[in-house]
């Protein structure tokens, strides 16, 4: 994985300095909160329902056992001993002291993590596969290609003040595992008739209360000109995004409105305008970048032979492994989503833990997914059960990855003060319901997200079932949305008509799911079933 | 009636106006109606507070209570973690908020 050279520690060491000195002046009241606020969103640090929450920039969801050891120790010693994994591959911290902020950015940078643009309107943590450089099916690595463009956008001076927040996300297979097309924009490394790489670009996709899937704007742009072509997509949203309306600021709203043909035209213009100057970075850094994403030493030869003779085990083998490049390998998904639990956090102990076996079985490497799991990306078939063992002993052992109880939810009202409705409690009544009804194994792949409010951060919009949590006269209310997909086959998700209450939307779930496992053909799932049938018999069975 | 709450600058912990001080505790809150925006202004000016705001709430069982559920939870904690709450060992805290 990448490792700071001198630039970019000391970039990250100067700006906690000057964070520090920041903190200390809002202390001192040299600074009003109207002043004190863009200079702590621009370091992560919000000011939440209950007390300021710090989120972690995590590039690309890549850590090693170190980082993630540091992550354990600051949510032991700073806050209250668990952090929560968030759906863009980041981690938060709820209860954080603003006296402690300037130590704990010290102590990230003594890893080399930070805080830095994971808030305001600038480009956020770049996002990826978590599968990346370990999945069978890439086409390359696709890592080096985001750790590129992270270098370019970190304090990108154009580019620190846009019209609204900006997502990038990368990926290099055709399965999408990142939610790209639902990116600002995104990236898919693709290889041309000719057998040479480049980059297909999608612009203008989000969920939010406005969701859009990003059209394809380009399909081969040269590896050398990635970053051109991605800094003239900024430079025209930068021109021409709208400044005089939050909620109409986002990329997906101006080529929506400027029509992508138009938009394209532009970005053309600006990149060959772009080219004539010269300045794209080098191919070198490109190549330097590499190095570092270089596979580990995989044992030649390794075992695929597996026991199943423990049925618990060869579940968790059948759901929460993922086919590995290298014969002998699987990538190991640790569920962070046990039955009842809050999807998304961990404890401080089970940090370490994953660290550990991080060491031990997955060459020092840990990814985070977008649905709140934790992979490790390369583990020996051989050491599977070891790794398992480990993991039901710590109670990590949950074998539901992508199954309904594997539900992606936001904090929600109990944490968030944007937030309508709680979420959490959702999520934990579904898996309960799930787990206890037994129709979990008969659903299958079933993707359940839920979101709090319109923002959407539990991605609802393109879960197959997806919950929004609103605000009905100060009561929390519940929409039912169905048919939506975040991958390569996206779509996005329909209400299907007036909301539940709390216990109504669990009801409805199950009503949902029962209507599939009714009307469904042979192979499909849930959301083929969905498509194939219509709203119509699910909108029957909810509501008669 | 309206109560004062804002953010202890330095933790960040949601307080509550009692008419001189600032406490952890929604049911020490006073009514602030017609005087919120001076108060406000004169503890956020004096660094006793962070982001006040005013919200409305009512009397249950003779002590303040926020009247939206958002202001709720924020004065209590939140409801998946009753251990982080202000009140974990409370049976009764669950009909409090919802």
């Amino acid at each position: 994985m990448y490792l700071y050279d001198q630039y970019d520690q000391a970039m990250v060491d100067a700006r906690v300095a000057e964070f520090r000195d920041q903190a200390q002046r809002r202390l001192e009241g040299k600074l009003t909160e109207d002043q004190f606020k863009p200079l702590r969103l621009m370091n992560g640090l919000y000011l939440q329902l209950h007390a300021y929450m710090l989120r972690v920039a995590i590039p690309y969801g890549t850590l090693n056992s170190r980082q993630m050891h540091a992550l354990a120790d600051i949510a032991e010693k700073y806050d209250r001993g668990y952090g929560h994994f968030t759906t863009r591959q980041n981690i938060q911290y709820n209860w954080i002291k603003l006296e402690d902020a300037g130590d704990i950015l010290a102590d990230l940078a003594e890893v080399e993590m930070h805080a830095i643009q994971t808030s305001g309107n600038c480009i956020r943590n770049i996002s990826s596969d978590h599968f990346a450089g370990a999945a069978a099916d890439e086409l390359v690595d696709p890592r080096p290609y985001a750790e590129l463009l992270r270098q370019w956008s970190s304090f990108h001076p154009e580019f620190s003040y846009l019209p609204r927040k900006f997502k990038i996300a990368v990926i290099a297979s055709d399965t999408d595992r990142a939610a790209m097309r639902l990116h600002d924009i995104g990236i898919q490394i693709v290889k041309n008739d000719a057998g040479e790489l480049g980059a297909a670009f999608y612009v203008g996709g989000g969920m939010g209360r406005t969701p859009m899937i990003a059209p394809c704007i380009k399909e081969f742009v040269p590896l050398d000109r990635l970053v051109t072509y991605a800094e003239a997509c900024l430079r025209v949203y930068n021109r021409h995004g709208r400044r005089d309306n939050k909620y109409k600021a986002r990329i997906k709203i101006l080529v929506h409105e400027m029509g992508a043909e138009e938009y394209t035209r532009q970005v053309d213009a600006e990149f060959d305008h772009m080219l004539s100057q010269g300045i794209e970075p080098p191919f070198a850094e490109l190549e330097r970048i590499r190095t570092f994403f270089e596979d580990p030493l995989f044992e030649e030869g390794a075992s695929a032979e597996i026991d199943r003779s423990d049925p618990d085990f060869a579940l968790w083998v059948d759901r929460n492994t993922h086919a590995h490049k290298a014969d002998g390998y699987v990538s190991a998904v640790i569920s962070l989503k046990p039955v009842g639990g809050i999807p998304g956090d961990a404890t401080s102990e089970q940090m370490r833990l994953m660290a550990d076996l991080a060491k031990d079985y997955s060459f020092d490497e840990l990814r985070v997914m977008h649905t709140q799991n934790i992979v490790l990306p390369h583990v020996r078939v051989a050491d599977l059960h070891a790794l398992w063992t480990a993991l039901e002993e710590a109670g990590l052992g949950s074998s539901n990855l992508d199954t309904i109880e594997d539900i992606i939810a936001c904090p929600g009202l109990d944490y968030c003060s944007l937030a309508n409705a709680r979420s959490i409690p959702v999520a934990q009544k579904i898996s309960e319901r799930f787990a206890a009804n037994g129709k979990t194994e008969a659903l299958g792949k079933l993707k359940l997200k839920i979101s709090g409010c319109i923002n959407a951060c539990g991605h609802h919009h393109a879960g197959h079932i997806g919950i929004l949590g609103v605000d009905k006269k100060g009561v929390e209310n519940y929409q039912l949305l169905l048919g939506g997909s975040e991958a390569e086959d996206v779509s996005l998700a329909k209400i299907t008509g007036p909301g539940f209450d709390e216990a109504g939307i669990v009801d409805a779930v199950e009503t949902a799911a029962d209507v599939y496992l009714r009307e469904r053909e042979d192979g499909e799932r849930f959301l083929d079933t969905y498509r194939r049938i219509g709203m119509a018999p699910f909108k029957e069975a909810l509501y008669g | 009636m309206r109560i004062l709450t804002g953010n202890d600058l330095k933790s960040g912990s949601v307080t509550w106006w009692t008419g001189s001080d600032w406490s952890l505790h929604v049911e020490d809150a006073v009514d602030v109606a017609g005087s919120e925006d001076e108060i406000a202004r004169r503890e956020e000016a004096s660094r006793r507070v962070n982001a006040p705001y005013a919200i409305d709430a009512e009397i249950y069982e003779g002590r303040p209570r926020p009247s939206h559920i958002k202001d709720r939870i924020r004065a209590l904690g939140p409801t998946v973690r009753p251990d982080l709450t202000l009140k974990p060992t409370d049976p009764d805290i669950g009909t409090w908020v919802i």
